[in-house]
């Protein structure tokens, strides 16, 4: 698993995949800084987090397209499907180098709340600490959703574009749910959508459901990925 | 060492493999015959854990692969059809990833630097895989095989796209690795396997037609039955010589090779090589003849001459 979760980490930066979601992510993040809490001469955070979730949409698919479809097609699948790796670990090893640089570069973009301006107010650090956690638990679930669709062909691009149509639909959710009128179709939907659950930690509180919420979207996808990978093996 | 029983594959309606069971023992190198699409890749994907089967056990050194798949996989070295490479890696970053991949235990530069050796990659060991020739890129996919001496090594179609000195090489290497190992070699190329195996198992259509010793298949494909011959003479006369011929079952004119000088195509009853008397009697006939070749033995003859062999079976069974 740890052989995996290498090469996985070092192909994205044999390629130029990994430079360019690091800069963009990066980049992305302090014009969103800039606009939404310095601009504003504001402290709160909570818009600026808001926009990093929102550019999830394009980010994330960068790193989960090719993390199966890619080895299907070069047939390197076959050199890990006959060694004596279980699914759940190459599964689990993928997911976690996808997330392990989301999470890396998720803290690097944390440099720029060193510029916060003194004279704007005190910032709310728990508020602050929240939001991340919340920011970070999302992105697992999408890493976790990128890796299923990514499994389940054999084109790159198929991949990053289901990944992008699934993230909008997720996150989308959160705009259309207090239009519905119909409350059976408006909780359900509200359970799936992720602004609605990300707001809870925009108040400053860890809440369990919540991340119960988000580990088990993540666990869920994964559960699905092996499911795929076990199916193929059965024909 | 290996043992199948009664594998069944269906792929949705379509049946891959056909109720194949057969065992290779220690140190054997069995070679694994059929056309494409006979269910080779299947059978062997099925062997290694890549696929699983429909109905049926595999057994790897008495480990079942379906049960325990972490020993079983541990104890084969595999190389499918197309080798596994990630072209972006050079050779000793890949062959590294594969040491760790499958978990090996022995100390990991020497043991690396040994294989290379064995698979004769020394020379590319730094550089990066998407720049090696086709022929070199199999030596790797073999060289990964080797990672953590496995017991048993499965290759499938290791020869395909390769030029012909690669070919001879990478069955001389086969050759040399079966000395300490026990190897599957499968192929639709008849004269690879006879090159390099001790047996030989035919499938096709998902079924094993005939297992046999190198030496017992030989002596089914060796008596030529198709001969190209070039003679001299009239040529009805020599025809009708040919068709009466004791042992030639069906001979037909093809073209004027030059002036009074036709190609004849003749068919000669099973296993019986009937060339020097042909020569002979031909000769004393006045007929000269200039050129006579036979054809070999193609991988589908064989199959045809199996597929005959075992129709025929049923049939005596029906007359008594």
């Amino acid at each position: 698993m740890g052989a995996i979760y290498r090469r996985e980490l070092c192909a994205y930066f044999i390629s130029p995949i990994g430079y360019v979601f690091v800069g963009v992510f990066l980049m992305l993040s302090g014009a969103f800084f800039a606009l939404s809490t310095l601009f504003s001469a504001t402290t709160s955070l909570s818009a600026y987090f808001t926009y990093v979730l929102l550019s999830f949409v394009v980010l994330i698919p960068l790193l989960t397209m090719r993390q199966f479809s890619e080895e299907r097609k070069t047939k390197t699948e076959q050199l890990l499907l006959t060694s004596p790796v279980s699914l759940w670990g190459m599964v689990a090893a993928k997911f976690f180098a996808a997330f392990t640089l989301f999470g890396v570069t998720l803290l690097l973009s944390c440099i720029n709340f060193l510029f916060i301006r003194p004279e704007h107010g005190t910032v709310n650090v728990p508020v602050m600490f929240a939001e991340l956690f919340g920011v970070l638990l999302c992105g697992a679930a999408f890493c976790a959703l990128g890796l299923f669709l990514s499994s389940l062909t054999e084109n790159q691009l198929i991949a990053a574009i289901t990944s992008i149509g699934a993230i909008v639909a997720m996150l989308g959710l959160g705009f259309v749910t207090p239009d519905i009128s119909n409350t059976v179709l408006r909780s359900t939907l509200k359970w799936f959508s992720i602004f609605d659950r990300f707001y809870t930690f925009s108040y400053g509180l860890f809440d369990f459901t919540s991340l119960f919420y988000y580990t088990s979207i993540a666990f869920v996808f994964l559960f699905l990925t092996v499911r795929v990978l076990e199916k193929r093996r059965w024909g | 060492m290996i043992e199948l029983s009664h594998i069944v594959k269906r792929f949705g309606d379509k049946l891959a493999v056909d109720d194949v069971s057969f065992t290779v023992g220690e140190g054997e190198i069995v070679g694994f015959l059929g056309p494409n699409g006979a269910g080779k890749t299947t059978t062997l994907g099925i062997l290694t854990g890549y696929l699983s089967a429909t109905e049926g056990d595999a057994k790897i050194d008495g480990v079942d692969i379906l049960e325990h798949p972490s020993e079983a996989k541990r104890k084969i070295g595999f190389l499918p059809e197309y080798a596994p490479l990630y072209l972006d890696m050079t050779v000793k970053e890949y062959l590294s990833f594969v040491y760790d991949l499958k978990g090996v235990k022995l100390p990991r530069a020497a043991h690396l630097e040994e294989i290379s050796a064995v698979a004769r990659i020394t020379d590319v060991y730094h550089r990066v895989i998407k720049n090696l020739s086709k022929g070199y890129r199999q030596r790797v996919g073999i060289a990964a095989a080797l990672v953590g001496n496995p017991k048993i090594l499965i290759f499938d179609e290791p020869t395909v796209g390769l030029d012909p000195a690669q070919i001879v090489e990478i069955r001389g290497l086969i050759r040399t690795l079966g000395r300490d190992h026990t190897i599957i070699l499968s192929t639709h190329i008849l004269s690879e396997v006879q090159a390099v195996c001790d047996r030989i198992v035919v499938i096709d259509h998902g079924r094993i037609l005939a297992d046999k010793t190198t030496a017992e298949f030989t002596q089914i494909t060796e008596a030529p039955t198709r001969l190209n011959l070039r003679i001299e003479g009239e040529q009805d006369a020599i025809l009708r010589f040919l068709r009466s011929f004791n042992g030639v079952k069906s001979a037909e004119a093809l073209s004027r090779a030059e002036e009074g000088v036709y190609t004849y195509y003749v068919e000669t009853a099973e296993g019986r090589d009937v060339r020097r008397d042909l020569f002979f009697a031909l000769a004393e006939k006045d007929f000269a003849v200039l050129g006579m070749e036979a054809l070999g033995v193609s991988v589908e003859d064989i199959f045809l001459r199996l597929v005959q062999g075992t129709d025929k079976k049923p049939a005596k069974k029906e007359v008594r």
